[in-house]
């Protein structure tokens, strides 16, 4: 298998919100965490483009390389996730990310700053799966029920796209080839590397 | 007082016996998704334990589920 990896279709989203709808309940999230969100750009504009962004489960992830305790780890089906217990709550891990997807909740051990939270790819944590204790502390591991994660299953228009790296590309690219345009990937390039991103090396994702 | 005063330095240095260790333990192990989870969730069409099974199962809800195309053939 490939490495698991997000796409979200910019010429698709229609800034609906249900995939942090779909996450938000599926995890039960806190109130002021948000592990996915939709970004608009040129709001207002004609031809504004919607994304939703989240933890992109980036192939070198930025998170991974500054934490200094070793929190974070990468599953063989490369989703990087997090050791609860590890984290000190530092925040670097924010500063470093380019998706902005660490979130620090403002209650639990410590104090204002919290844990760091983010999504998993509905892939849990290091706790027994889909165990109680595995939920509360990162939410449902619909990995390993068989599922995909609960915001690309709720897509309405199936903008967000989330799988196996080859089926997932291999989806968009036949939408491209049908629709005639709309092949920018957001954040690709940044996440899995402009190679993979049908970009030259070098060139911006 | 001298003795008082030992007691007091001995009470002192045996506190620190009392102190939890701060080792930094690493992260925890975790188990493969292809395992299956502990409850009654689990999507039907593959093996639990079985990793080729999970992968199949998988590639086929992400085709059906968010590949339109596939259907309107």
């Amino acid at each position: 298998m490939a490495r698991m990896k997000f796409v979200c279709d910019a010429e698709r989203c229609i800034e609906c919100n249900g995939c942090v709808t779909a996450c938000k309940n599926e995890n039960e999230v806190p109130w002021g965490v948000n592990r996915r969100r939709v970004v608009t750009l040129n709001d207002g504009v004609p031809g504004e483009k919607s994304i939703s962004v989240a933890c992109m489960h980036c192939s070198d992830a930025p998170c991974m390389a500054v934490c200094p305790v070793n929190c974070f780890y990468r599953t063989d089906e490369g989703v990087v996730l997090h050791d609860k217990d590890v984290c000190i709550g530092c925040g670097y891990c924010s500063y470093a990310c380019p998706f902005g997807a660490p979130q620090f909740p403002a209650s639990g051990t410590f104090g204002v700053r919290g844990k760091m939270d983010k999504c998993t790819f509905c892939a849990g944590g290091p706790e027994v799966n889909g165990s109680q204790a595995e939920f509360e502390k990162y939410g449902r591991n619909r990995l390993a029920e068989g599922k995909l994660p609960a915001c690309a299953e709720m897509c309405s228009t199936k903008a967000l796209l989330a799988g196996d790296g080859d089926v997932v590309a291999d989806i968009f690219r036949n939408r491209v080839v049908q629709r005639g345009k709309g092949a920018e990937v957001w954040g690709w390039g940044t996440a899995y590397g402009s190679r993979q991103a049908g970009q030259p090396a070098g060139g911006k994702s | 007082m001298m003795r008082l005063l030992m007691l007091t330095i001995v009470l002192a240095g045996l506190s620190a016996c009392t102190e939890k260790p701060q080792t930094l333990s690493g992260v925890k192990s975790d188990v493969a998704p292809f395992q299956g989870a502990e409850n009654q969730f689990a999507a039907p069409g593959w093996t639990r334990g079985d990793k080729t099974s999970w992968e199949q199962g998988l590639k086929a809800r992400a085709q059906n589920t968010q590949n339109e195309y596939s259907k309107a053939k």
